[in-house]
């Protein structure tokens, strides 16, 4: 508890303590209303003053002074016991809901504790501490065992296990050599590491992903906005219904004045819509909390609402559902030599990033002189064009094939088959193929039962391995050989072919399908580690490679949205009814009690529920 | 300009919606959200708005909400 929070404690105790006593003294009117105004004034004082300078700025409709007028009034009335406890139940329900709100605050603050203190760096053969945003591109930093590492960068010497959990919720440490990159966030385990830093502090993973967590609150979901909007609207309403049943039913009715202006203190009571307002961005801190702890960073309560309607998944294949990572597994050539067809696909594709190049260079497995190559070009969605040695090389799929009018042979092999043709004669294929991930199928089996009505899978590969995957995976629907552009397509009509209230959520890699990620309602990019292009062209971000993370995310959203409407329902039920209640005559002040703070205590510890992640 | 301002005791989730109402209708800014939850203040603000003068008026404002309230700037 903080000292302010203390301190309403000791005045809770106190006046409570005066108002129980009170209740035994035999003592009949001034003196009565004395003794009763004395515990009152030590729960109540700072609500009046605030009151007061509150409407002297204007604020007519200000919580304070809603209940300055009702408690008061209650002693107008008579009610002396009344007004006193409406009083301090008031202050109870605040100081409850003030620890709450300080209470899962702190929570999402420690679960976000990545940020690094300091850098050590090499200076004068000495070791100093300095800040990491001094630290630049190239320099070498020293991580020890059981420090954060503060940057990202690349292991220059020794080897150690990381501890991933704070970024990614996998709890098995992995084993960084020299060499390999390293992400800040990360804590070092057991081994002295040297690290080449690669980003400035600020372009760092960690820096990005604490930007997109503290970001997060500031994208509201529609529920909140909801009852921000109905705040506005409620509280003016209940006062002025309330200036109308104290006035209006003792005119009509003639007399009565006291009964009446009774039953409109109840409603001042229950005017404020703090429960409400609190308790909805509330479950949606707690749930993007919950979310991120298990490495799922969801850049709003809006993403996080649109997501528990899911009825659409559309999944990229490679590096979403399977590894990404290609190994050349068959080599058919026709008249040259196995090592000869290697060597040529791989000059052709020296120059590509594709990761199916990168596998022909791996098989490859010796340098590029690039020097024998004169010209290369990339035909898009088909293949490369080079020259090499003077020899006009092409490797691509069967539409280059086709293109190219060379008489070429399919592969039994399932996978990526890529042909070879130099100066336009058939030189032979290759087969390339990609593993699935081993959480794939039990990824896309708890989608539907999570109630998601179609999984679908776009790829660029060939409709053999396409549909192998798909099958072996279970999904609904695969569409193959789709250029980039033919995904946004695809997305497009899966997007008019979903129920109206239903939503289309798209999973890739983040590398190339940005345009699709931003075209879904939900966005997912998956493994991202250290890649900037994920983090921002997505709207929720994996930060690891399990696609089980995208049940686990639905599972959240679904949690969050169904403890946002018990508390709508809740509140605003309970309210109308005392309401209603109240205005019969039937109601008394401990029901409008209850109705305000009870309500309000209530939906905050059922809110609270939503950072509670298994 | 998108400008983020840390509060400090901010204690009324229906003051922060207020301010953020209050804001919202200031000239030269184009949206603004109030965070409760994570005490925070980010203004969005058209083009050639002076800052000083509008935060000027944003403190103003917040003073009459919730006095309590502070921005760090």
């Amino acid at each position: 508890m903080t000292r302010k929070q203390k301190k309403t404690l000791i005045r809770i105790i106190v006046s409570g303590v005066l108002l129980a006593a009170a209740a035994f003294v035999p003592v009949k009117g001034v003196v009565r209303l004395a003794v009763y105004a004395v515990p009152y004034a030590v729960i109540g004082w700072d609500v009046l003053w605030k009151a007061v300078r509150n409407i002297c700025h204007g604020q007519v409709f200000d919580e304070n002074f809603l209940m300055a007028i009702a408690t008061l009034g209650a002693f107008g009335t008579g009610e002396y016991a009344e007004a006193a406890s409406v009083m301090l139940f008031y202050q109870i329900g605040e100081l409850f809901q003030s620890c709450a709100v300080g209470k899962s605050r702190r929570s999402i603050a420690s679960l976000m504790d990545i940020r690094p203190d300091y850098a050590n760096i090499q200076r004068d053969g000495q070791l100093v501490r300095i800040d990491p945003d001094e630290v630049g591109i190239g320099d070498i930093i020293v991580v020890k065992p059981g420090e954060r590492i503060p940057l990202d960068g690349t292991v220059t010497e020794g080897e150690s296990s990381v501890d991933t959990a704070a970024l990614t919720g996998e709890s098995l440490p992995r084993t960084v050599r020299a060499g390999e990159d390293v992400i800040s966030g990360c804590i070092n385990r057991s081994g002295l590491i040297k690290v080449r830093v690669n980003k400035k502090f600020g372009e760092s993973t960690v820096a990005k992903i604490l930007d997109l967590v503290e970001n997060s609150s500031s994208k509201k979901a529609k529920a909140e906005n909801f009852i921000t909007r109905f705040a506005r609207y409620y509280t003016p309403v209940v006062v002025i219904a309330a200036v109308l049943l104290a006035v209006i039913p003792p005119i009509v009715l003639g007399g009565g004045w006291t009964g009446w202006l009774h039953r409109a203190l109840i409603f001042l009571v229950i005017s404020c819509p703090c429960a409400l307002v609190i308790s909805v961005p509330l479950s949606f801190f707690g749930g993007i909390g919950g979310a991120s702890r298990k490495g799922i960073l969801v850049k709003g309560g809006n993403y996080l609402e649109i997501l528990a309607d899911s009825e659409i998944v559309v999944f990229d294949k490679t590096g979403t559902l399977t590894k990404g990572v290609f190994n050349v597994t068959a080599v058919h050539p026709e008249e040259i030599s196995e090592q000869r067809l290697i060597e040529l696909a791989a000059y052709a594709e020296s120059y590509s990033v594709h990761p199916i190049a990168k596998s022909i260079l791996e098989a490859y497995a010796k340098d590029t002189d690039q020097n024998r190559i004169t010209s290369c070009e990339e035909l898009s969605g088909k293949g490369v064009k080079a020259v090499i040695d003077g020899l006009e090389v092409c490797v691509g799929n069967d539409k280059l094939m086709e293109q190219l009018g060379v008489g070429w042979r399919p592969c039994h092999h399932v996978g990526t088959t890529v042909h070879v043709a130099v100066n336009g004669k058939y030189a032979g294929h290759m087969v390339i193929s990609d593993e699935i991930k081993e959480t794939s199928a039990d990824a896309v089996k708890s989608l539907k039962e999570k109630g998601v009505k179609r999984t679908v899978m776009l790829t660029g590969d060939s409709a053999t391995v396409g549909e192998d995957a798909a099958r072996r995976l279970g999904l609904d629907e695969v569409y193959t050989e789709l250029l980039p552009a033919g995904k946004v397509e695809k997305v497009e009509k899966l997007l008019e072919s979903k129920s109206p209230k239903g939503k289309l959520v798209f999973v890739g890699d983040g590398i190339n399908d940005a345009p699709v990620l931003s075209r879904a309602d939900i966005g997912i990019a998956m493994g991202a580690m250290g890649s900037d292009a994920a983090i921002e062209a997505a709207d929720i971000v994996l930060m690891d490679d399990d696609p089980v993370k995208i049940a686990d995310a639905i599972d959240i959203s679904v949690k969050t949205v169904r403890i946002v409407r018990q508390n709508i329902v809740f509140a605003l039920g309970v309210k109308l009814i005392v309401l209603l209640l109240g205005a019969l005559g039937i109601a008394n002040m401990w029901a409008a009690v209850f109705a305000d703070v009870g309500v309000s205590v209530l939906a905050i510890l059922n809110a609270m529920r939503a950072m509670r992640v298994k | 300009m998108r400008k983020t301002f840390r509060l400090e005791d901010l204690d009324c989730a229906n003051c922060a919606a207020k301010m953020e109402n209050g804001i919202k209708e200031l000239e030269g800014v184009s949206d603004c959200t109030v965070s409760f939850m994570s005490q925070k203040m980010t203004i969005e603000t058209e083009d050639g708005t002076d800052i000083d003068k509008l935060m000027k008026k944003v403190v103003k404002l917040c003073r009459k909400i919730e006095p309590d309230c502070e921005i760090i700037m």
